[in-house]
């Protein structure tokens, strides 16, 4: 399937975005979260950004005060993905301009939208930024 | 509320705010509030992000996506995303609102709802909404296109045989020049080569040549600013393709032939200074490595890897060890090659890259490099932090075990991960380490004084100080008397106190546990007979321990200080050396302790009722079995003198516990063995004798890989013959050995042997045997055989009894029964009907096996038991 979930986390190890792309309790989850985060949280960047964890890896890249995690399954392209999340925060920096957690924080659904246009159902469907950002850019002119 | 939430500086305010929160929106909700719904929703989002429940705002995503307006279906939609999930029933009733919108005229509400189906469908919807999903791949625009194709990505994995009704779509699809509907046709195809072997032939004939086209296009593309990342025009794409296209090559040389041009084009002109150039090479290799490449191809492709692994980035480096683990098994000679650089991975700093290279490492030993990689490993073992001394210890005894040919640097090798991270070593491991110790009669002066003189150095490597101990009790003379020196030891003089000293100071130690201390009991006793001059010393330690709190310590300091006191004509033939502890038997037990497990597994489901048990924790500490001896033994002691009645209560307290009731696992073949010996020694006791009787048949189940070397040691102590097969023998021991007491002889008495079951193919004959003084239980010997021409595989048999019957299921003797009657599998089970004489045997049967790989199975019902069982 590819991505398994995208996480936002702040250095306080805080949730910021979630999205799962396969189904788990919400045990499971804060449980996930909590561990992966721990892990991230002791690396510094000498470390390289993959872990494993479990029966996946998590890519992660941190930008500033935020990290973003990114599960794959275990043959997925770990370089790859690592360009995703470059892409992402990229997508997300021309719509806020020069984004930082309080955007993210409270511009959820925006967020959400962007990662939804960008991923589907675990599989990458969009890379173009402008194709990307065109419906809600449309949506913020209806309203 | 976000703010609130934000400012909140404990867990237990922020749970405040939230609970607030809920209840506000459920006012809100029960108010029906049109306006204020969407805002709900987004805060309601944000509350499930953290962590908390929303489920009471499921019915409100699905009205705001039954709304008109866009804005309130898309926040409808993301909620649905977020909140639901494909299990609960509510998603049943968005069916209707999503076919609607999928029909919808205006695009974007088509790109929500087709989106949203992607990302949740149920099995059922994906059935129910196909032929829209089909539909709109016929659709101009190409945000649905691509949609779609992912969408059905999901309803193929979801129902498989779909999967014929997008094959010729996802084919053209990769014919557009819109890169997003590119990289989503690239991917249903992929999706549909793994769902269908037809697929994957359609996709190769028809798609092979598109792709190249595709790929070269991308990769020869000018300058195109919406796709670009670091110069390179699309990598995500790139990689997509080049995944397809690992998967239609593989093994089918004719398009591998067609990809061989543009892969070389793609892995020479890529730059590889840029991530995302590197995420192509890497996925490139991988390509080049899954299809039939030319030979020249893999060269190149092994060559990347190698600048791969020297660049001084981690994440590449780290990608570069993960690929190299496939190369393994396509061209182990290359990967050789860089194996310098993998160890020098091992010594990263990066816990990940360690892992990898370790991994690789391990793949790459092999007899003519096991030496130096061993040594390399085990002199960074002294430097590497704690959390990978765990895996590392265990790869290294992996490797030493598995390439050992020769048994002084097997030894050597072992003795050095024992001093370095003996905590880290698992117990079978050294339980090896003393079978092959034991085992190699002329390095046991050579084993012992390494030992002695490591253990001197460092005492705080648990695993360390049992093999020494062990050792000190077995070999102490040699010890002592420089036995057996090889060339490149070093002469060393140990007095007789000295080594007493050193396993008094290992039983006292405070980090010791049960186990070390009790292993050190034991050697302590064996010295005093090899040292009479220290004798009187090591008794003195030996009653310290009486008081220990620890029962097992207790009694073996009671028992042992007896021995030295008072038996000293017997002492010398007790404390003999262990008998050489055979290598293939312990091999075989290890073996089959594992496929036994499993067969426990499977039979529990069967026979509820039963509870079985296996020998699960072979040779726990290989002395043990001599404590039996020690106990038979003492068995002219009246009774275990002091404390007397409480303690004996004591002990059949342990007695009792391993019943067949309690489940037991590794631990119940010790206290078996421990209970079985108290069991016998107090069979002075004639009024006991019955009652004990039972124990010991129930014991002696879980005591199988002890009974062996009680075989042997019967040689010393008894002209009792022994067989190996169960319980009996230990009655025999009994009977012979408690000289006063009425031997419980009455004699099993003999049942006629049945046919339990018979169909045209399979036999099964049942034999019985009764335990004397027992009537409750019976040991039936199970003999299958084979009357068909075929050879029955994974032959698995399986019983169920009445509830008032216990059943215990022996692993059989193999899993494969020969065909034609040639042979048979023998299985052994012990049944215990706790209403002998009121009620009969029963037995329900079922019997699976392969035939050809074809898995039957056959079932019966077993009512022709004699009489009296």
């Amino acid at each position: 399937m590819g991505i398994r979930f995208v996480l936002l986390v702040n250095k306080q190890g805080q949730t910021r975005l979630a999205q799962y792309y396969e189904y788990l309790t919400l045990h499971e989850r804060r449980a996930l979260e909590g561990e992966i985060v721990r892990k991230c949280l002791a690396r510094n960047e000498h470390h390289c950004s993959f872990i494993e964890h479990r029966n996946y890896k998590v890519v992660y890249r941190r930008y500033a005060s935020l990290f973003f995690l990114v599960g794959v399954d275990n043959d997925e392209n770990e370089l790859a993905i690592l360009e995703f999340i470059h892409l992402l925060v990229e997508t997300m920096d021309r719509h806020f301009g020069n984004v930082c957690e309080l955007d993210i924080m409270f511009h959820l659904e925006k967020a959400h939208f962007m990662l939804e246009e960008m991923v589907m159902n675990g599989c990458i469907v969009e890379t173009s930024k402008s194709n990307i950002l065109a419906p809600i850019q449309l949506m913020d002119k209806a309203s | 509320m976000i703010r609130a939430i934000r400012a909140c500086k404990t867990a237990a305010e922020e749970r405040g705010v939230v609970r607030k929160e809920c209840a506000a929106i459920r006012a809100a909700i029960s108010e029906n509030d049109p306006d204020y719904r969407h805002r709900n929703l987004a805060k309601l989002m944000f509350i499930h992000m953290l962590g908390y429940p929303t489920h009471f705002g499921q019915m409100e995503c699905l009205k705001l996506i039954a709304s008109a307006g866009f804005p309130e279906k898309r926040i409808g939609y993301l909620g649905l995303m977020l909140l639901l999930d494909e299990r609960q029933e509510v998603l049943m009733l968005v069916t209707n609102s999503l076919k609607q919108d999928l029909n919808h005229s205006n695009q974007y509400i088509v790109g929500l709802a087709i989106c949203a189906l992607g990302n949740i469908c149920s099995a059922e919807m994906a059935r129910d909404l196909a032929p829209e999903v089909e539909r709109l791949f016929q659709t101009r625009d190409p945000n649905i296109k691509k949609k779609a194709a992912l969408c059905s990505i999901r309803i193929i994995r979801k129902v498989p045989d779909l999967s014929e009704n997008f094959m010729s779509p996802a084919a053209s699809l990769l014919k557009e020049k819109h890169h997003g509907v590119l990289i989503a046709g690239v991917q249903l195809c992929t999706e549909l080569c793994k769902a269908s072997a037809e697929a994957l032939d359609y996709l190769r004939k028809n798609c092979t040549e598109v792709l190249v086209r595709i790929l070269k296009d991308v990769s020869n593309s000018p300058y195109a600013p919406e796709y670009d990342i670091a110069g390179i025009t699309d990598p995500f794409l790139h990689i997509r393709v080049l995944r397809l296209m690992r998967t239609l090559g593989q093994g089918d040389a004719d398009s591998s032939d067609f990809m061989n041009d543009i892969l070389a084009q793609v892995a020479t002109k890529t730059e590889s200074n840029k991530n995302a150039g590197n995420a192509i090479l890497y996925e490139c290799v991988e390509t080049i490595m899954g299809i039939e490449a030319t030979s020249g191809l893999r060269v190149l492709a092994i060559n990347i890897l190698g600048r791969f692994l020297s660049n001084r980035d981690n994440n590449i480096r780290y990608v570069a060890l993960n690929i190299l683990m496939k190369a393994i098994a396509v061209d182990a000679q290359a990967v050789q090659r860089h194996r310098a650089t993998i160890l020098e991975c091992v010594k990263d700093s990066d816990a990940s890259i360690r892992k990898r290279a370790l991994e690789l490492v391990f793949l790459l030993v092999n007899d003519t490099n096991v030496k130096p990689i061993t040594k390399d490993l085990i002199e960074y073992l002294e430097v590497s932090d704690q959390e990978f001394k765990g895996d590392l210890t265990v790869k290294i005894c992996l490797i030493v075990e598995k390439f050992s040919h020769e048994k002084l640097w097997y030894i050597d090798q072992m003795l050095k991960v024992l001093i370095e991270a003996g905590n880290f070593v698992k117990d079978e491991i050294w339980h090896a380490l003393v079978v092959v110790i034991s085992n190699a009669p002329d390095l046991h002066g050579y084993t012992v004084r390494s030992l002695y003189k490591a253990l001197q150095n460092s005492c705080e490597q648990e695993s360390l100080v049992r093999v020494a101990v062990w050792c000190i009790g077995e070999y102490g003379e040699l010890l002592i008397n420089n036995v057996g020196v090889l060339d490149v030891e070093e002469p060393i003089t140990v007095t007789e106190s000295d080594a007493v000293d050193v396993v008094e100071i290992s039983l006292k130690r405070h980090s010791s546990d049960i186990t070390t201390r009790a292993m050190s009991l034991i050697a302590l006793l064996k010295l005093s007979s090899r040292f009479p001059p220290c004798s009187e010393r090591i008794r003195e330690i030996i009653i310290q321990q009486k008081g220990s709190l620890v029962l097992e310590l207790q009694q073996r300091s009671l028992e042992f200080n007896a021995i030295i006191q008072k038996h000293q004509n017997i002492k010398s033939s007790l404390v003999e050396r262990m008998p050489v502890l055979e290598e293939s038997a312990y091999h075989n037990k290890k073996a089959a302790s594992a496929p036994g497990n499993l067969s426990e597994g499977k039979t529990r489901q069967a026979t509820a009722a039963a509870s079985l048990k296996l020998p699960n924790g072979v040779a726990k500490t290989p002395a043990a079995p001599l404590v039996d001896l020690l106990d038979l033994n003492s068995d002219d002691i009246p009774q275990p003198s002091s404390s007397g009645g409480d303690f004996l209560h004591d002990l059949l307290g342990i007695g009792l516990a391993p019943s067949p009731s309690s489940a037991g696992g590794g631990a119940m073949s010790s206290s078996g063995v421990d209970a079985l010996l108290d069991l016998l020694s107090i069979g002075e006791t004639p009024v006991q004798n019955d009652l004990l009787a039972s124990n010991i048949v129930s014991t002696s189940q879980d005591k199988l890989p002890s009974i062996s070397p009680l075989e042997r040691l019967s040689s010393v102590s008894s002209p009792v013959s022994l067989q190996s097969t169960g319980a009996a023998p230990v009655v025999d021991l009994l009977g012979s050995l408690s000289t006063n007491s009425s031997a419980p002889a009455d004699g099993s008495s003999v049942y006629p042997s049945i046919v339990a079951y018979q169909s045209d193919s399979l036999k099964i004959m049942f034999s019985f045997s009764k335990q004397p003084g027992n009537p409750q239980t019976t040991v039936i010997q199970a003999t299958y055989t084979n009357m068909s021409s075929n050879v029955y595989t994974d032959f698995l048999f399986q019983a169920a009894v009445p509830k008032f019957v216990q059943l215990k299921l022996d692993p059989g003797s193999s899993n494969i029964l020969p065909s034609s009657g040639n042979g048979s599998i023998t299985q052994r089970m012990v049944i215990t009907n706790t209403q002998h004489g009121q009620r009969a045997l029963a037995m329900r049967l079922r019997i699976s096996y392969k035939v050809d790989n074809q898995d039957k199975m056959e079932q019966g019902q077993v009512n022709n038991f004699p009489a009296g069982l």
